[in-house]
């Protein structure tokens, strides 16, 4: 192990000598095409973007904020950075002026690399605001050509800077590599935590490296993976997996031609390897759902007496017990006729390994794509541990638990159930925050805010966030997230929002899935002009109330979460959106901020009114509101 | 437009008439190069007869047009027209409703292709070279527009906006000096509206082309023409920058009627 690189520019150094100018380090579709470059090219397309940043006064610790949709020149970005001991900052895309304000100035950015006019034209504006920042580099041209600002530059002007620059330096470069260290930052994620101002968490290189190589290791992943990278670069699961990994292995990683074609381009890639939050597993079974709907007749039938079977089959398997002959032989007409189309359509039939990781996953969604075939498998990890923790093996999957503590990883359980952890990946603390360090990280150990415990197999079970997960008056445990995720199984429901602490019964906001539920509506003639009209037809009440019904009998099954079933409902007249501030970029509800934004709600869910009036604001992306009224229902569901 | 260059269309005094309906009636205009045109005014007023006989889809009963300095000829055909150089869109689409987008806008540079059917049906030598080239240039034209997840839907698939940007790439797609777009953003929310200004302002910026449209929407007239032309029952009555438009009073009155009656 000690004679690997432990370094990124390193990894890539090497890369670049041992693989074969044929191999595909990183392809991007443009125009149409895969456009293929060989670790060769990525390391000269890194070492001329570095010294280009080096020609505009960017050295060792110099932070260089990044934003903006997959695209190779920002992988590079990431990687000339790291070269000249400088660090990347990325940041989420869809962040409102607010967010990114904090960040580019909390983690004081001299340089900002954007992805095109849209992501320039925000930067532009928080220059303005923050003097430190002084240059700001894009990658697409379009639009931006008019601007004539001699601190707004094109990337590949950046490069020819640095070529001009390596001419007068040879030396620079090499040198420049030589100076960073395994123990040197290599990145600063910042979370967005569900309450207060985001974090920055510190990672080195040799957190990143050594989690990449226990991710390898684990699932014998190699160079000949095939990924790829459409989830926000911001995110640790997309750095570990498109950077992280990518690189310590060699993969391929593929960058789509744009957020709209996803579906098609992994068609066209066959990836082997996936990593995606359970967000995205939800919509693609909603996508599914949706389309199975529009079919014929006997085609619905068919599917839905063919995953009947498989679910039977999968949930044989994940107990590793003999499945019956009839069921077999079924199991493999559903392959001939339904679950191989399917996943061929999905672009997932060479998946090897797949992941969910960054939130619990419904025990039902993560069923149906293991009773497909596909060997999706959960992970727990977190930014602060380099999203190194515990992930499940294969041959011992679990819908219920998160799998054995990953190698080199010591789990314990602390007196108040709170999961606590020593990692490899373990971070360094937060950017400027020693008092939040503190508060995290104990004696080395790690503490994950998620009540939880071992199984008897020795596998982590996660229950909720320790500080959500209280008790209903009569004294029953009430884990919110639990039920919310049994609801999101449901096509129809986006976001769910249970309340039932110190209340006598627990009770619901649900957001419908607009998209599904509008072509449930379409199809049976229910005219609607919004998503707030559509949320209050009673039909969809009666819809949603059935998928209610269900998760209540779930939960009926349960002997300690009985008497949380949802007793009362009522649907929102708007999506939950991170820039209300209502759930976080990577969709964790802020139930505090919920709470005491939808006070009147909550009270007229528990005093038996049967609507409510609301009065909403909204914010644009740009930061203008708007205000709108409704009135909602409010239902009782029947428990069991 | 400070110091005037040459015009890149110049129409002189042009009259036409359907049956006993006159529907432009002396009509003189100036495109010039770089420039975006509005010619606006009510239902009826003779805009699209206008942008017909730019295009030579209508042969005025007087008056002369000249194109690039040079007089264009009487019975000159519209497809020759469109071989100088002058590519348009209509206010009610005309897209070949089963073919993909990919499709619809390669068929805008039919005009460039210069192999026979044979050697197309071959595939080979020149021709496949030239397929080539002319896919890279719709390529770019799809990632101009950014209509890439929609490359292979047919047209009819597709959303009236869609329909319509698509349109407009197969305009693109001829490499016009001129530009002629027919209510580009008629039937279309706000959202879809602002799209398309984007996409006819970078054509004009960043593609340098010389766009003449007529639209109805005055906000957005106003803010991405550099000149606009107004037209009333056949006869233009007023020519200038959007704020000389705004004030003048001819325009009001075409408008709103006659202000006090």
């Amino acid at each position: 192990m000690s004679d690997l690189p432990q370094t990124y520019p390193h990894i890539l150094l090497d890369n670049a000598k041992k693989f074969p100018p044929k191999k595909a380090a990183i392809r991007e579709k443009d125009y149409g095409i895969w456009q293929s470059y060989s670790w060769q090219d990525y390391l000269d397309q890194v070492r001329d973007f570095a010294l280009g940043l080096a020609a505009l006064g960017f050295k060792k610790e110099d932070k260089m904020a990044i934003i903006g949709d997959n695209r190779p020149q920002l992988y590079w970005g990431v990687a000339a950075c790291q070269c000249l001991g400088g660090v990347p900052v990325p940041l989420y895309q869809d962040a409102i002026h607010k967010e990114l304000h904090y960040i580019v100035d909390h983690s004081e950015c001299t340089i900002a690399l954007a992805e095109d006019q849209e992501q320039a034209d925000k930067l532009m504006h928080l220059r303005e605001e923050i003097p430190r920042l002084e240059y700001i580099i894009y990658d697409d041209p379009r639009g931006l050509k008019i601007y004539k600002h001699d601190w707004l530059i094109a990337f590949t002007d950046v490069q020819e800077m640095g070529r001009k620059f390596g001419k007068e330096n040879p030396d620079y470069f090499m040198n420049a590599v030589n100076e960073v260290k395994p123990d040197d930052m290599a990145i600063i994620a910042y979370t967005s935590g569900t309450t207060g101002n985001p974090k920055g968490v510190m990672l080195t290189h040799r957190n990143i490296a050594v989690c990449s190589r226990g991710f390898l290791q684990w699932d014998n992943l190699a160079e000949t993976e095939e990924v790829m990278a459409y989830l926000p670069m911001a995110w640790i699961g997309d750095h570990i997996f498109s950077y992280g990994q990518a690189l310590t292995a060699g993969f391929t990683v593929n960058c789509p031609e744009s957020t709209a074609t996803v579906v098609q381009d992994q068609k066209e890639i066959g990836p082997t390897h996936i990593f995606a939050p359970p967000r995205i597993w939800e919509n693609i079974l909603t996508q599914i759902m949706i389309k199975i709907e529009d079919s014929a007749w006997i085609k619905q039938k068919a599917f839905h007496y063919f995953m009947k079977v498989a679910n039977r089959v999968e949930k044989k398997r994940i107990a590793n017990d003999p499945v019956p002959l009839k069921d077999k032989i079924l199991y493999q007409i559903g392959r001939g006729i339904i679950y191989a189309p399917l996943v061929d359509n999905l672009g997932m039939r060479k998946i090897r390994v797949a992941y969910t990781a960054g939130e619990a996953i419904g025990p039902e969604i993560f069923e149906f794509y293991r009773s497909l075939g596909i060997n999706l498998k959960q992970l727990y990890g977190m930014t602060e541990s380099t999203a190194y923790i515990s992930m499940q093996k294969d041959g011992e999957i679990d819908s219920e638990t998160v799998g054995p503590p990953a190698p080199g990883v010591k789990i314990k359980i602390s007196d108040r159930g709170e999961v606590l952890y020593k990692s490899p990946g373990n971070f360094v603390g937060y950017y400027k925050n020693p008092e939040a360090t503190a508060e995290t990280l104990e004696d080395g150990w790690l503490h994950s805010g998620d009540a939880g415990y071992m199984t008897e197999r020795g596998h982590l079970k996660i229950i909720d966030r320790a500080k959500d997960v209280s008790k209903l008056n009569d004294g029953t445990m009430f884990a919110p997230k639990y039920i919310e995720n049994k609801l999101k199984f449901s096509p129809y429901i986006k976001e769910a929002v249970a309340h039932g602490m110190d209340r006598d019964f627990v009770a619901a906001f649900i957001d419908i899935d607009y998209g599904a539920v509008a072509n449930w509506a379409e199809r049976r003639h229910i005219g609607f002009t919004s998503y707030t009209d559509l949320a209050q037809k009673p039909e969809v009440y009666d819809l949603l109330y059935n998928e209610i019904l269900r998760v209540n009998k779930s939960l009926s099954g349960d002997e300690k979460l009985r008497n949380s079933q949802i007793k009362r409902y009522l649907l929102l007249h708007k999506e939950l959106n991170p820039d209300d501030g209502e759930i976080t970029r990577t969709r964790k509800v802020r139930r505090k901020f919920v709470a005491e934004k939808y006070e009147s709600l909550i009270e007229a869910l528990y005093t038996g009114k049967e609507s409510v009036h609301v009065e909403a604001t909204f914010t644009y992306e740009d930061g203008r509101t708007t205000t709108m009224r409704a009135d909602l229902q409010i239902r009782d569901v029947e428990t069991y | 437009m400070n110091e005037k260059p040459e015009p890149i269309l110049r129409a002189e005094d042009i009259h036409i008439s359907f049956g006993g309906l006159k529907a432009l009636n002396g009509v003189s205009l100036e495109i010039y190069p770089g420039e975006i045109l509005a010619i606006i005014g009510p239902n009826g007023a003779g805009k699209t007869t206008m942008l017909n006989i730019i295009n030579g889809f209508y042969k005025p009963d007087e008056g002369r047009i000249f194109f690039e300095g040079k007089e264009r000829p009487r019975r000159m055909k519209p497809d020759r027209i469109a071989a100088q150089g002058i590519a348009r869109t209509f206010q009610n689409l005309a897209l070949f409703r089963g073919m993909s987008a990919l499709g619809n806008i390669m068929v805008g540079r039919t005009m460039m292709m210069h192999s026979n059917i044979f050697s197309q049906a071959l595939y080979w030598g020149f021709s496949q070279k030239e397929e080539i080239e002319h896919r890279e240039a719709v390529e770019r034209i799809i990632d101009f527009l950014q209509i890439e997840n929609i490359r292979r839907t047919p047209a009819s698939m597709l959303p009236y906006g869609m329909q319509k940007r698509v349109e407009l790439g197969r305009a693109l797609a001829a490499e016009p000096k001129l530009l002629l777009l027919d209510e580009p953003m008629a039937g279309m929310n706000l959202e879809e509206k602002e799209d398309i200004a984007r996409f006819v302002l970078d054509a004009n910026e960043e593609l340098g082309y010389t766009i003449a449209l007529i639209e109805h929407d005055m906000g957005v007239v106003m803010d991405i023409c550099d000149r606009i032309a107004v037209l009333d029952f056949g006869n233009k009555i007023a020519e200038g920058s959007p704020d000389e438009i705004k004030a003048n009073p001819e325009v009001i009155k075409a408008y709103l009627g006659t202000a006090g009656g």
